[in-house]
């Protein structure tokens, strides 16, 4: 049921986003579209090795080459941060060794900085760089979990013996039992090489200090400038107050500008010493090696069924490879820990162990992108459960049918411990059915079969967590806010602006909010303004994470909109002698309920509100700006799910895969705008397939990333990508006046799922199975060999 | 990543051009699309001195057709092979290989001369070039010299061109009734460097291969015939046996090397499914 | 024999002479500078964008000769004696008009970072008066990367004003 919109351009209007009228047209203002007076440009140096000794660092030729202003290194710049050790409070075990800012006598991944140049452009600070002389004594790197968990590993920092920064366990129910009482078992073990998110801007920041006020300023192409005011603050030592990092126009994030990277802090301690702005824009060959990665798990995995189709319990043992350190603030356990939490979910089953270990490796930081762990718990459920359905001899959708939780059951705990209430399973899937005609394709793909070629459906159910309460982080001790908040401000001309704590990237949160204050208040869209990202004007908040942005800024939206309305109505009654209970607004005018006849304008309520209350009763009080939060203090998430399905050719002889469809249903309960919902869905599917089909972090066998580039690192491009249908159920999130849940990844999590099914039923006549992702050719080339030479012994 | 320093210049006269390359001490480049020169340069790959813009030699432009071949100016534009009359009619084997090259961007500014100079073993147009037994026209301080395509390219990135030499064109045999062309290539994505790749330009007699010589580009060290292949298909009707393999000879034919995520079997492999695949499609067209 | 000479050679800072956006532009400009870095810092014309600087992503595509090229595989001093073009001339010329109003009613931008290029190499095409199918609309932008959209609605864009144009 879609809401009925009180304004056109209101709550479920399929309205185009404003924002693109400056984007399109080249007005875009990107960090690196920024100049401040006096503003100093950055290049680092880093550790061209994964593990080794810093034996000597020289920086005097460096300091004198033209256009450099400074050269700093961990002499400097170290002493002026709080070194972070970023573990979680609430966990115990969980470990992590002291991250410096910049490297003092061992790096520990290729990357890591080692001096910062300040000059008066990139190219000069370049320059400068290479004539650095560092001299390195290369130690044995430790290149994956395997290495790291092995009882011989070199222990990566000394302080950490057995490389684990976390080992959690889950179990409910007997699963031992279950497993040995089972009368099929199907096991896998799935490889999920390490990603990285690719934005199309890199990271960069502008850090300026002023040494008048010693005050800190910070224009930062990240996703929560509350965060980054909180990390600087207690880092260097700044009064929070006195600090104010605003987010201007960011060219993608994904989860991978929420993390703390020391390059950036780096920069904001090179303002503090030299008391100048100094730019830092990553590019994108250091980018490969700063920007946090993600991904790189090993996971065993197990489901038992019974003969009737009945799942009995499922099991998972993960290894991830976290990188050299604990990510500070997001926690790289994160991952693993969503993988154990989140498996099996949309199935009823008791009987479930998860054990999830993090290792620290000698490569770069994994860090939040887009799915944390949930794309993997997709794959490992739909991937058993469609291997089950094939043992079984049951078409793959009618077992979904037959095993999905009844809406009857909920709401529910699964046994990872997660909270299920409005979700709809089989409504989601009875009309993905229809949408792709599923029977169709099934025919079809039956009779392509019979001329040698090998066509894969691939059917996959995610539930997606999205806009985390207090609950998540708060116990972690970290300074990550679930609490967000929309500053409300008529006008005196009678259009309302708006200050909100959540911040865009390009999903049109901030136009979600300008729909939702249309629908309150009762006025146009194009009468409201909306601004985010400012983290020293509105109210404080969480920026965007978690795909909060609809669900609990829109949720503040609402709530601000109706109390001002109140507000106004209470002015306009004051005005008109009517009772408030017989106004409403609409439009923009203040109309009479009984009459339906505009009794004000907004416009004038502002006039006198704001210049002639020597009209008004002595004892009434104008209020036209209001503030209202919300956070959900005891939900852990608001839980949207949903179903995709994948189409897919592989060509056996060269194993090359395409993409001939893509199909989602998805609930992420109150629509605020179709349009831009849709077009999140579509965005996060294109990474979905990347991920399983083009994208990896190559590495050799000592930890040398070698695919640095962009001709190397496959990202998505046009050609390669199928037409998306996408369509929707709407469950309205009960806990919230809105209703919306959060929309932003449940197009990658559904398709890594749906992409993996299809590719493996693709080749089931041939009992080749590809368990290692990205499914490049050789990998299904080497399974469809594997195939042949089992079937002939 | 911003380039290193260097100096530029745009002679206006060839002779101007041979004068300043040939006397640089090898610190001097010609710069003519700029599409790879451009990318290594912004990547610190090279460090020359001096960039030689060579865009407005007016005596690299030619387009024109005499005694049974198309000639070429090294200045053709990758786009200028899709949509030049005369390719597409006498040489539509490299309209065919050019909607490969790179992306529209890039064919608006590569050259046909440039992508010959810098002999990158993947590209398209070496290996087209080789196949259809084109000569290079080649000019320097010392004069000018004809150099047949199979002879220009020495090894890795290595042609043979001297210090101060230009390639001035290259002409391209006219095709005839009785030949026909097959291109493929294997790539990860549309206009990437492929996997592997093959041109090929035989001559038929009904359906029976009477010459052929086929082109691998990609794991190879350089552009050259694919002698062992190239023989061995000689006689064979079209379509080819199911059953025939030429993989003893493809692997003698390739310089195919261990490479993280791709071994050199996976490569041979691939090398073999593409050769069956662009015999069994040879034809006369540019676009089918 | 002359002494060879070349490190006094050609210039390590070159004068630009270009018809930027139908305007005459002379400019100085670091030899080495490539043609979007002249762009957005020299001129301050910051819509053309940079995201990889070897010419893999499209971010930086500006016209040369009203063509489409990669602005960090273009000199500055290589735009000399040419015409420039970039998405803030084409918007006040009104040539993006219909592309970009296509963009705009279909979301077919989110973070706006590879729209400059991607609008530019769509203009490209329909400039072309060519009818194509959706699988040839894809190849001809398949040299720009867009991270947000996963494409589809920027191929409806392209496909909704070929179909315009063939029945007008």
């Amino acid at each position: 049921m879609s809401a009925q919109a009180a304004s056109p351009t209101g709550i479920g209007a399929r309205i185009p986003r404003r924002e693109l009228k400056r984007l399109l047209t080249g007005h875009g203002r990107y960090v690196d579209d920024i100049k401040l007076p006096r503003m100093l440009h950055v290049c680092f140096v880093r550790s061209p090795h994964p593990h080794a000794r810093l034996v000597s660092l020289d920086v005097t030729e460096a300091r004198r080459a033209a256009g450099v202003a400074a050269v700093f290194t961990a002499v400097e710049i170290n002493p002026k941060c709080e070194p972070f050790v970023a573990v979680a409070l609430n966990r115990p075990g969980h470990r992590s060794a002291p991250q410096p800012l910049m490297v003092t006598d061992r790096a520990v991944w290729q990357g890591q900085p080692v001096a910062i140049v300040v000059a008066a452009s990139r190219a000069e600070a370049e320059d400068a760089a290479e004539l650095v002389v560092a001299a390195w004594d290369p130690l044995p790197a430790v290149g994956d979990q395997l290495q790291a968990i092995a009882s011989d590993a070199p222990a990566i920092h000394p302080e950490i013996a057995d490389n684990i920064a976390f080992d959690f366990t889950l179990e409910s129910g007997d699963p031992t039992k279950a497993f040995a009482t089972a009368d099929i078992v199907i096991e896998e073990e799935l490889r999920f090489e390490r990603q990285t998110a690719m934005t199309l801007e890199t990271r960069g920041l502008i850090a300026d200090y002023n040494l008048g006020d010693d005050s800190l300023t910070v224009i930062h192409a990240h996703q929560s400038p509350y965060q980054m005011q909180e990390i600087f603050s207690h880092h260097l030592n700044i009064p929070a107050h006195k600090v104010r990092v605003t987010a201007p126009d960011i060219g993608g994030a994904f989860g991978m500008k929420l993390n703390v990277y020391a390059d950036e802090i780096a920069t904001v301690v090179a303002s503090m010493l030299l008391g100048q702005p100094v730019k830092f824009c990553v590019d994108r060959l250091e980018s490969f090696v700063s920007d946090s990665h993600a991904r790189d798990h090993v996971i065993k995995c197990r489901i038992a069924v019974k003969r009737t189709g009945e799942i009995t319990a499922m099991e998972v043992d993960d290894l991830g490879a976290i990188g050299a350190y604990g990510m500070p603030m997001r926690f790289n356990v994160a991952e693993g820990m969503h993988l154990a939490g989140l498996t099996g979910a949309p199935y009823a089953f008791e009987n479930y162990r998860a054990r999830t270990r993090s290792l620290y490796v000698n490569k770069n930081l994994i860090g939040m992108y887009r799915g944390v762990g949930f794309p993997l718990a997709c794959v490992v459920t739909e991937l058993l459960t469609d291997l089950a359905a094939d043992r079984l001899g049951i078409d793959t959708l009618e077992f979904k049918r037959r095993s999905y939780r009844p809406k009857s059951s909920l709401p529910c705990v699964t046994a990872g411990g997660q909270q299920l209430d409005s979700v709809s399973f089989h409504e989601c899937l009875e009309k993905l059915a229809r949408l792709m005609d599923y029977d169709a394709l099934r025919r079809e793909q039956a009779e392509l079969r019979k001329h040698g070629i090998y066509r894969g459906i691939g059917i996959a159910t995610f539930v997606e967590p999205t806009a985390h309460g207090p609950s998540g982080y708060g116990p972690t001790g970290a300074w990550v806010s679930s609490h967000d908040g929309c500053t409300l401000r008529l006008e005196p001309s009678g259009a309302i602006r708006c200050t909100t704590s959540i911040t865009d990237q390009g999903q049109g949160t901030l136009t979600g909010v300008a729909q939702i204050i249309a629908d309150s208040v009762g006025l146009s869209v194009e009468q409201i303004s909306v601004s985010g990202g400012d983290g020293a004007v509105g109210p404080y908040g969480g920026g965007a994470w978690a795909s909060r942005g609809a669900a609990t800024g829109g949720e503040a939206a609402l709530r601000a909109g109706r109390k001002l309305k109140q507000n106004i109505l209470a002015l306009a009654s004051a005005i008109t002698q009517t009772s408030p209970d017989q106004l409403s607004i609409v439009d923009g005018e203040v109309i009479n309920t009984r009459t339906q006849q505009p009794v004000i304008s907004l416009a004038e309520i502002g006039r006198i509100g704001y210049f002639r209350p020597d009209t008004l009763p002595p004892d009434f009080e104008v209020q036209l700006s209001v503030t209202a939060s919300f956070v959900a203090n005891d939900k852990m998430y608001f839980m949207g799910n949903g179903v995709q399905a994948s189409y897919v050719e592989v060509d056996t002889e060269t194993g090359f895969i395409t993409m001939l469809g893509q199909w989602a249903v998805d609930d992420c309960g109150r629509i605020i705008n179709p349009l831009l919902v849709d077009e999140q869905v579509r965005g996060g599917i294109v990474q979905g397939i990347g991920a399983v089909l083009f994208e990896e972090c190559v590495y050799s066998d000592d930890a040398n990333l070698l695919n640095g580039t962009l001709a190397d690192y496959l990202v998505p491009m046009a050609s390669e990508m199928p037409d998306i249908f996408v369509d929707h159920v709407e469950t309205p999130e009960r806990s919230t006046q809105l209703g919306a849940k959060g929309v932003g990844e449940g197009g990658l999590i559904g398709a890594m799922g749906s992409v993996w099914v299809a590719v493996n039923d693709a080749l089931k006549p041939l009992g080749a199975k590809v368990r290692h992702q990205p499914f490049t050719p050789e990998r299904v080339l080497d399974a469809l060999a594997r195939a042949r030479k089992e079937a002939a012994e | 990543m911003k380039a290193r320093n260097f100096r530029y210049i745009r002679p206006a006269s060839l002779q101007e051009a041979y004068r300043i390359l040939a006397g640089s001490d090898g610190e001097a480049v010609a710069l003519a699309g700029g599409q790879s020169l451009l990318a290594t340069l912004n990547l610190r790959l090279s460090a020359p001195k001096l960039l030689v813009d060579i865009s407005e030699l007016k005596e690299l432009v030619d387009q024109s057709c005499a005694n049974g071949h198309v000639r070429l100016g090294a200045f053709t534009r990758h786009r200028q092979l899709l949509e030049s009359e005369l390719v597409k009619k006498h040489v539509p084997l490299l309209s065919r290989a050019a909607t490969h090259i790179g992306h529209v961007a890039i064919r608006n500014r590569g050259t046909l001369g440039g992508s010959l100079a810098y002999a990158d073993p993947a590209a398209e147009l070496p290996a087209c070039a080789v196949a259809l037994g084109a000569t290079i026209e080649i000019g320097g301080p010392d004069g000018k010299r004809d150099v047949l395509a199979e002879h220009f390219f020495k090894g890795l990135f290595e042609t043979d061109l001297r210090h101060g030499e230009l390639i001035l064109g290259v002409r391209f045999p006219v095709q005839q009734e009785d030949t026909r062309i097959g291109f493929a290539e294997l790539a990860r994505r549309h206009g990437d460097f492929p996997l592997v790749g093959l041109t090929a330009v035989a001559t038929l007699q009904r359906d029976s291969i009477r010459k052929a010589r086929l082109v691998y580009f990609g794991p190879v060290d350089r552009a050259r015939v694919a002698q062992s292949v190239s023989s061995a298909i000689e006689g064979l009707t079209l379509p080819l046996n199911p059953s025939a393999s030429f993989e003893l000879e493809i692997e003698k034919d390739l310089a195919a090397e261990d490479a993280a995520g791709l071994r050199a079997d996976t490569k041979l492999r691939l090398a073999t499914v593409l050769t069956r695949r662009v015999l069994n499609s040879l034809s006369g067209a540019a676009d089918s | 024999m002359t002494e060879s000479n070349n490190a006094l050679l050609g210039e390590e800072e070159v004068v630009i002479e270009t018809i930027l956006n139908g305007r005459p532009l002379k400019h100085r400009a670091k030899a080495r500078q490539h043609l979007a870095d002249f762009l957005r810092h020299e001129i301050e014309l910051t819509g053309t964008h940079l995201g990889c600087e070897h010419g893999i992503c499209g971010a930086c595509t500006v016209l040369i000769d009203g063509r489409t090229a990669r602005g960090c595989l273009t000199l500055a001093a290589q735009a000399s004696g040419r015409r420039v073009d970039t998405i803030e001339g084409l918007t006040v010329s009104g040539k993006l008009a219909e592309l970009q109003e296509e963009f705009f009613a279909r979301n077919a931008a989110q973070c706006g970072f590879c729209s400059s290029g991607m609008l530019l190499t769509a203009y490209e095409l329909v400039s072309s008066e060519a009818t194509l199918s959706r699988a040839e609309i894809r190849e001809y932008i398949s040299g720009n990367m867009c991270r947000c959209t996963g494409y589809h609605a920027i191929v409806d864009a392209v496909e909704a004003i070929m179909a315009r144009r063939r029945r007008s």
